[in-house]
């Protein structure tokens, strides 16, 4: 079968969903809202593993290398000749992977949400609000444009923010959807001047064309983009490092990362799926599509390997000694989203050089399992003892018994142990990074043993340590439907580190053949293991150990602890400096300057008037007094004055 | 078509609600009058776009009649695709501004006949081809606002009122003084004209364009925000009822931008490059520092109102870029703004019907007691923040392209200060919606609160229909202005 003939389905599937509960929801459909959403979602999910065997079984290869297929594309809006918004589907390898990833992770939020999110008054409104997400990750991983990208890009970010912002009357939600809004859009301001600069010497949009005329060396464009610059930067550099900061933005890289871990306030399973797995990842796609520019341009991959590096290791420091559950995943989140923007980072083009490319790729495929895995689980969690808090838990694992396994499951893939996905991943990351840099290598390997200390913590914390505080054993661990994703997603977290991905994703779709070696793994393994032995040491019981270190690290766990004051930072930058040295000003002086400038004009017309008005005396002496001082002023002016 | 019925129809319905008798009776002929103009503009565009796939003049549907011989004033009106876009909104906000008037009370014969008689000033404005047949519909829609916001207004409504007209007044004065300039120095044929055809075609000496340039730019500026006469905008549009508002944002903010192009620019193109720089650096202020003095407000009528300064600031960079895209985008966010504000100001005003408060801090948790009108001004609060999907995306982003279009360091300065607006129009407007529409009910007594009736839902929805239509097909109205203001840049010829 053609693509063209069904592919647009995909996404327009879950957008039908919007469109449907969005406007009748409310009225007709609140409770059968979820099996609605579900079913078509199974229908796009479906048709995505079908592309997917299609592109990489049957017809995506041409000779030895995959190919880049439009499967639709329409001209949406026109700028001028050669610059338009086309909107169109492009299959390529990561974009096909990321329709199975993003349908599949939304599907099983989906199920999970038919029993967690069962009873909410604004049933209808959340599953449009996924149907909303989806439809908008969807357009924007086909995206064939850099434009179309970047609208899909601003749908969703703002389906995040109506997610977050889910349980309205919340202030805490509120504050925090705004906030994820905010910083993100920020970031995109970065990303549309990185547009402006590409199109306009790129003289396209749409990515094969942009890409091609950027990375021929003889083409008009190439050395135009390359000569012009601005204080000693190419407009080159400019161009990815502005589209860079928009990805980093959307990705929660250091330091625009402030908001991921306050859109938790978003229901659990939302964070699953957007804050986890999909839509947090986009930046990593955003330059792995625009990948072959990117490798030209040393200076670019240098700024994403540094934010890379820095985030993964930041975050992990700071996921060591978070309380609330939700944030240290997504912290976590973040650490490992590092790994795949600095993976990127250190890529080359072609061949060999490309493993960077495919160990991030690889790393971005395994996460989204086990991640929206780790957040399934834990909204479980929370169902059932309805709190975040760590100290609220404790003991579980007798009572919820599935959730227990899935969970433990899904941290040893984090925390890279063979033979779970993330050791396959991750080792790949560790070695495209050992040929490239040194530093980073070992900022990598110390960020992997930390990451397997903060996820045991998390983990024997819920379930592990003291005795269950909850009683309530009828209600368990929740319906069927929270159960089926929670084992599927288990399945995937162990099955798919074993798909040997260099076959089917690289820099140049040409197969990459896995560069494995077992001693590489020992010092990763040694390290993963030893941060899960210290974490049992210190919470597999409950003791007063964790305590006694947090005292002994004083000023760093601290600061750790309070995230390194970065948002009070913001804080200060925005309410105090931005508010009160902009806002503040230039409403006073609309307010008392130019209106009272405007006031001022009317108010001397009315003075001159009432002058004016003491001429009319009623009396003919005056008037004939007042002509022929007219005439005389006439007189002098035409004579003296008045010299055409 | 003959175009003069989008004259003779407001004319005749107006008349007729003096006729009629009772509320019932008014309102229904003010629908009929609605109705029918949004019908007949939606005929235009289709033979509109019939006609010009055989005939390639320049406007169409031309009708040239002498009017008042002595001064050579003629009525001459026809359409380009600009006018045909231009009326389109016209007639879309009319409709919703009747709508949402519809429980109006105190003198509502009056009132709905100053309504149509306004929307009778902006179609001949947007017909004319003539200059002064222009300004003459120009006063007509001038005049009917002062009496809107004295007689039916609210808070300080004399002084806003007085301070509307005097401005207002001001910017017909000096745009007076550019089409005088036009006319007494215009040579065709020997004698002087009116006619914007023929002033195109000969276009004044470059020397004497820079002279009466400044004066029509400035004068239709005024209308259009233009920084530092924006002044009038937020005391107008907050003292005036919901209908006024919208007409006023929605439509006569539009009869300065498209003076400004139509007149000014489109007149004395030598002129308009030469103060190119000038206008852009007025469009950035205007943008940014209404944007951020948008974020200071407290009152829901003042953040709309600010915030159309910042975002008319668009439609004068646009024309000050002088690219196709950007004049295109110019045009474009001059239909996107009418409709996103005018549905702006209808949600705020079913607000204020209801709570009888516009203030950001003593509303709150909206979305639980009226979920209809709640989803509206988000869904307006994320048009103005340009969310693609909406209209205000399209026009934003082509004023953008279009900006960044033109090479040189200035300009493409004066494009990413344009640009960091989509931050600081988010913060203002997720301000907004944060806290009245979201957020715990602060006030027990709007527990009690109704949502929209069915002429307020009608209203909502037709302002919506047409943010959306533009919004997910914009190839449509990008194709229907693009000739025209093709037409203008062969005469400005290529900016380099």
């Amino acid at each position: 079968m053609n693509y063209s003939s069904y592919i647009a389905l995909i996404p327009l599937l879950p957008l039908a969903a919007f469109v449907l509960l969005g406007l009748f929801g409310r009225k007709y459909f609140n409770r059968s809202a979820g099996i609605i959403a579900t079913l078509l979602l199974l229908v796009a999910a479906g048709l995505s593993l079908y592309t997917a065997y299609q592109y990489f079984f049957v017809n995506g290869k041409v000779g030895d290398a995959y190919q880049s297929i439009t499967a639709v594309k329409f001209t949406w809006l026109t700028f001028s000749e050669n610059v338009s918004i086309d909107m169109g589907i492009l299959l390529d390898p990561i974009s096909v992977m990321m329709l199975v990833v993003v349908t599949f992770v939304s599907l099983m939020v989906h199920i999970f949400s038919l029993g967690y999110m069962k009873g909410e008054e604004r049933f209808a409104t959340y599953y449009a609000f996924l149907g909303l997400f989806t439809f908008s990750m969807l357009g924007l991983v086909v995206s064939s444009n850099l434009f179309q990208i970047y609208m899909f890009w601003e749908l969703v970010g703002a389906s995040s923010y109506l997610l977050i912002g889910y349980y309205f009357q919340k202030p805490s939600a509120v504050a925090a959807s705004k906030k994820a809004f905010i910083v993100t859009r920020f970031a995109d301001l970065g990303f549309l001047i990185g547009i402006l600069i590409l199109a306009f010497y790129g003289e396209s949009l749409d990515f094969n064309t942009i890409i091609h005329n950027l990375t021929t060396q003889q083409s008009s464009q190439f050395l135009a983009i390359t000569s012009a610059s601005f204080i000693g930067v190419s407009a080159l550099t400019w161009g990815l490092v502005m589209v860079f900061m928009g990805g980093a933005g959307k990705s929660a890289m250091f330091p625009l990362h402030i908001w991921l871990p306050d859109a938790m306030e978003g229901p659990t399973p939302v964070s699953a799926l957007i804050h986890a797995a999909t839509m947090v990842v986009a930046g990593v796609f955003l330059v792995a599509r625009l990948f072959p520019v990117f490798s030209i341009n040393a200076d670019a991959l240098s700024v994403v390997t540094i934010i890379g590096v820095t985030s993964a290791l930041f975050a992990a420091i700071i996921a060591c000694t978070q309380t609330d559950i939700k944030r240290v995943l997504a912290y976590s989140t973040m650490s490992q989203i590092g790994y795949m923007m600095f993976a990127l980072g250190v890529s080359g083009y072609g061949g060999e050089n490309g493993l960077g490319y495919t160990a991030s790729m690889f790393h971005l495929f395994t996460h989204a399992f086990f991640k929206s895995l780790l957040f399934l689980g834990a909204g479980a969690v929370i169902h059932l003892v309805h709190s975040n808090e760590m100290k609220d838990m404790g003991g579980l694992r007798k009572l919820m018994p599935i959730t227990h396994i899935s969970f433990l499951i899904a941290c040893l893939a984090i925390a890279g142990i063979w033979p779970f996905a993330g050791f396959f991943s991750k080792e790949e990351i560790l070695l495209a990074a050992y040929n490239k840099s040194m530093v980073v290598y070992v900022i990598a390997l110390v960020t992997s043993g930390l990451t397997a200390f903060y996820m045991f913590r998390l983990y024997f914390s819920i379930f592990w340590n003291k005795e269950a505080a909850v009683h309530d054993h009828h209600h368990g661990e929740g319906t069927f439907s929270m159960k089926l994703p929670l084992i599927l997603l288990a399945v995937c977290s162990v099955a798919a580190g074993f798909i040997h991905f260099g076959n089917y994703v690289s820099s140049d779709g040409t197969a990459l053949a896995s560069a494995f070696h077992l001693s590489f793994a020992a010092a990763p393994l040694a390290l993963g293991i030893g941060g899960i032995l210290l974490a049992m040491w210190l919470y597999k019981t409950a003791n007063d150990k964790p305590e006694r270190l947090a005292t002994a690290l004083g000023g760093l766990y601290k600061a750790a602890y309070k995230k390194f004051y970065i948002d009070e930072l913001y804080l200060f930058i925005t309410k105090k400096l931005v508010f009160n040295l902009i806002g503040r000003p230039a409403a006073w002086i609309d307010k008392n300057i130019i209106d009272g400038l405007m006031n001022g004009i009317a108010a001397a017309t009315g003075w001159i008037s009432n002058l004016i008005k003491t001429l009319q005396s009623g009396k003919v002496q005056n008037y004939l007094l007042y002509f022929f001082g007219g005439i005389a002023a006439l007189v002098i002016i035409f004579i003296y004055i008045w010299k055409p | 078509m003959n175009l003069s019925i989008l004259l003779i129809l407001p004319l005749v319905f107006s008349l007729l609600v003096l006729v009629v008798k009772g509320q019932q009776q008014v309102r229904s002929v003010a629908l009929a009058a609605a109705l029918a103009q949004l019908g007949l503009s939606i005929y235009l565009l289709m033979q509109f776009l019939s006609e010009r796939a055989i005939n390639n003049a320049a406007y169409l549907f031309e009708h040239d009649h002498s009017w008042y011989h002595a001064l050579k004033i003629h009525y001459h009106v026809g359409v380009d695709g600009i006018s045909v876009a231009m009326i389109l909104l016209t007639s879309f906000v009319v409709l919703a501004g009747v709508l949402v008037s519809w429980k109006q009370e105190k003198m509502y014969k009056e009132f709905f006949f100053l309504l149509l008689f306004l929307s009778l000033g902006a179609y001949g404005f947007f017909l004319s081809l003539d200059i002064f047949l222009m300004f003459f519909f120009l006063e007509v829609a001038v005049i009917p606002k002062f009496l809107l916001i004295g007689i039916w207004g609210s808070g300080k409504k004399e002084y806003s009122a007085l301070k509307l007209a005097l401005m207002l007044m001001a910017g017909s004065a000096l745009v007076f003084v550019g089409l005088a300039g036009l006319f007494f120095n215009s040579n065709v044929d020997g004698s002087h004209t009116f006619d914007i055809v023929q002033l195109a075609a000969n276009p004044l000496p470059a020397d004497l364009q820079r002279y009466f340039f400044p004066f029509a730019f400035i004068g239709f500026g005024i209308f259009t925000a233009l920084f530092p006469f924006h002044t009038w905008v937020p005391d107008g549009h907050s003292s005036a009822p919901t209908a006024a508002s919208m007409f006023l944002a929605g439509i006569s903010m539009k009869l300065g931008g498209y003076g400004c192009l139509r007149v000014a620019t489109w007149l004395m193109p030598d002129a308009a490059q030469h103060y190119s720089t000038i206008i852009i650096v007025l469009a950035c202020i205007a943008i940014l520092y209404g944007a951020f003095a948008t974020m200071m407000q407290t009152d829901l009528k003042y953040i709309n109102a600010y915030s159309s300064v910042s975002h008319c600031g668009f439609v004068l960079l646009g024309i000050g870029m002088l690219t196709k895209t950007a004049i295109n985008g110019a045009v474009l966010q001059m239909v996107s703004h009418g409709l996103m504000t005018a549905l702006f100001f209808a949600v705020i005003g079913m607000i204020y019907d209801r709570t009888h408060t516009r203030q950001v801090a003593q509303l709150g948790g909206l979305l639980k007691v009226m979920p209809f009108i709640s989803s509206v001004f988000v869904i307006a609060g994320l048009c103005s923040l340009g969310l693609p999907g909406l209209s205000g995306f399209v026009a934003e982003m082509t004023v953008f392209m279009g900006s960044w279009q033109r090479a040189g360091a200035f300009y493409h300065t004066a494009t990413i200060v344009a640009c960091a607006s989509i931050v600081v129009t988010a913060v203002y407007i997720l301000r907004a919606v944060g806290s009245s529409i979201m957020g715990p009910i602060k006030n027990d007594e709007h527990l009690s609160l109704s949502d929209a009736g069915w002429h307020e839902k009608t209203a909502a929805v037709v302002l919506l229909a047409g943010i959306l239509i533009m919004g997910i097909a914009p190839f449509w109205l990008t194709d229907l202005i693009n000739p025209g203001t093709e037409v203008l840049m062969q005469k400005i010829g290529s900016i380099k």
